[in-house]
């Protein structure tokens, strides 16, 4: 997955063509921590389909908060930089990672 | 799937850790399921002071990691997996994830602990994410230099707006008690009125959270005016108590009415070999200390009953011979006189009857799933099946004639 900085998450998620996930987190998320190593399986499992990056947001809260973000665990897809899905951590936690991958289907 | 575990734990918070502590440490073969990271509710607070021999630079999060070790170095198995149903009617419990995987288990201690309240206040459930937080550890870093309120005043909404105020330019809290009076313990009180950071508004709740697509403002209520102010800020924090995660158990084991699990002392359902644990459980308080208490007791009460089922299928359901099961009690006198008849009984037969004793205040569950409501009361079985049984006093020549069924 790409690491997401100030730097490049323009050129990765803004301006990129196609489908992009982005995994908002913190080490210091529990259900964010929880939820880690199914993201990476989805990412593996999924190479094809979309481009999966993940923001540590503890460095990077204002980009965050620019994109709307203001909560853990968040995931969003963008599709040619525009945001067009997300799933917070309610749905995250009582859905899991089930629904995301449905969702990535229903989009690729 | 053929592994039968002895405990099946599930929910690896502070109680279902506990539980595999003791289970796993007393030789028995556990398990924990857990749908994320073990450490429950507690690993999500940076505040914790009173969980005993922690208290300097202790963190929630560090005291469950050291929880979950601890459970781990003795040889708990910690599953990864939501529950999502049980089937509890059968001697092999079976628990169902979400994934469709079926665990199983002799005993089963239900640690699936509680959730934060939500108040359904308009606004409230679109801006989730969004500025609208329950878990201060999670979400506090956003708001850095920024205006954030807190909704409620027990113990967890003041030690939570306390952490706050490390981030936060200001921490309002919305208190619906009159001035001065909140839930929490006197020691946080007095520290949190101490924080030049926190600012209160006494007699009011919240009525409505506005905003787009983040928080932008909140509407308050005075209890006592029905006055309505509006205010600007940038989250809004609920710490209002929590409620049980015990939908899945619905219908399968005796809830209350608020949905907790009723459990006695020993943390025992009303189904047999089924223990109840922790912030789920009925009970007077719910805090890390009280949860692992109730893990250690569950965890020791299902040791306990694995013994007496194992030692009933030893002498009773696979004993080579014919077996005599007498359910006694020593208070009750004309039951002594019946275990009298049965060991002379059973002495004239040499070693071709066995005679097992059953002291049936002891052994309540064995006496219940047999239905003994008599004592004395002498079931045969032979090969693990039942030939006959006497409920009530009998004599010699009674119990001859029902061995005579063989
Ligand atoms: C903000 C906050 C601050 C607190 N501060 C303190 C404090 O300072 N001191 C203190 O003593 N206590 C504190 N508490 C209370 C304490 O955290 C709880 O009493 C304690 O965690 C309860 O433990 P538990 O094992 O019963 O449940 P929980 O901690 O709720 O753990 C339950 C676990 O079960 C899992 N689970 C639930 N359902 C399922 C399922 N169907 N399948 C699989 N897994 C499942 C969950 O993921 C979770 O990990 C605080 C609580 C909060 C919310």
């Amino acid at each position: 997955m790409i690491e997401l900085t100030k730097e490049n998450f323009d050129a990765e998620v803004l301006e990129a063509e196609g489908l992009v996930f982005v995994d908002f987190w913190s080490p210091k998320c529990e259900s964010c921590m929880a939820l880690l190593p199914d993201v990476e399986a989805l990412a593996a499992n999924n190479g094809g389909k979309a481009k999966f990056c993940k923001l540590d947001t503890a460095g990077n809260r204002r980009l965050a908060i620019a994109q709307k973000v203001l909560g853990l665990p968040t995931f969003v897809f963008y599709k040619d930089g525009e945001k067009i899905a997300s799933f917070e951590k309610d749905a995250l936690e009582s859905g899991g990672i089930e629904q995301v991958q449905k969702k990535l289907d229903e989009l690729a | 799937m053929a592994e039968i575990y002895d405990i099946l734990v599930v929910g690896g918070g502070p109680g279902g850790l506990a539980a595999g502590i003791y289970g796993s440490r007393a030789r028995l073969k556990t398990a924990i399921l857990e749908k994320g990271r073990p450490g429950g509710q507690a690993a999500s607070t940076m505040e914790m002071e009173n969980y005993p021999g922690f208290y300097k630079e202790s963190t929630g999060p560090a005291i469950m990691q050291e929880f979950a070790n601890h459970a781990e170095h003795f040889g708990t198995a910690i599953l990864k997996g939501v529950a999502v149903d049980v089937d509890f009617t059968g001697p092999v419990k079976k628990v169902i994830t979400r994934s469709g995987e079926t665990h199983e288990a002799h005993c089963v201690i239900l640690s699936p602990g509680a959730e934060p309240r939500s108040l359904n206040i308009k606004g409230e459930g679109k801006l989730r994410g969004k500025g609208v937080s329950y878990c201060a550890t999670c979400d506090a870093d956003f708001f850095e230099e920024l205006d954030v309120m807190v909704v409620g005043n027990g113990d967890a909404a003041i030690e939570e707006a306390m952490y706050l105020t490390k981030f936060a330019e200001s921490v309002t809290v919305i208190v619906i008690h009159d001035e001065g009076i909140l839930d929490c313990n006197k020691a946080s009180a007095e520290k949190a009125f101490k924080n030049s950071k926190i600012k209160w508004i006494w007699s009011s709740v919240l009525d409505e959270i506005k905003g787009d697509e983040l928080v932008e403002s909140v509407v308050i209520k005075n209890i006592k005016t029905n006055e309505l102010t509006e205010m600007e800020t940038n989250g809004v924090f609920f710490f209002v108590g929590t409620v049980p995660k015990t939908e899945f158990l619905a219908g399968k084991i005796e809830l209350t009415k608020q949905g907790y699990i009723a459990t006695n002392d020993l943390m025992e359902t009303n189904v047999p070999g089924v223990y109840g644990v922790g912030d789920a459980r009925d009970k007077y308080l719910r805090q890390v200390v009280t949860a692992a208490a109730d893990g250690a007791i569950a965890a020791v009460a299902a040791e306990k009953y694995l013994a007496e089922m194992e030692s009933f299928r030893e002498q009773v359901l696979d004993a080579k011979t014919p077996v005599l099961l007498a359910f006694w009690a020593p208070q009750v006198e004309e039951s002594i006189a019946a275990i009298g008849v049965l060991e002379s009984v059973a002495e004239k037969k040499g070693g071709a009857i066995g005679l097992a004793k059953l002291d049936t205040y002891r052994n309540k569950k064995t006496s219940a799933t047999y239905n003994v409501e008599k004592i004395p009361t002498v079931i045969l079985f032979n090969r693990g099946e039942i030939v006959g049984r006497i409920d009530g006093a009998f004599t010699a020549a009674d119990v001859e004639a029902l061995i005579g069924k063989i």
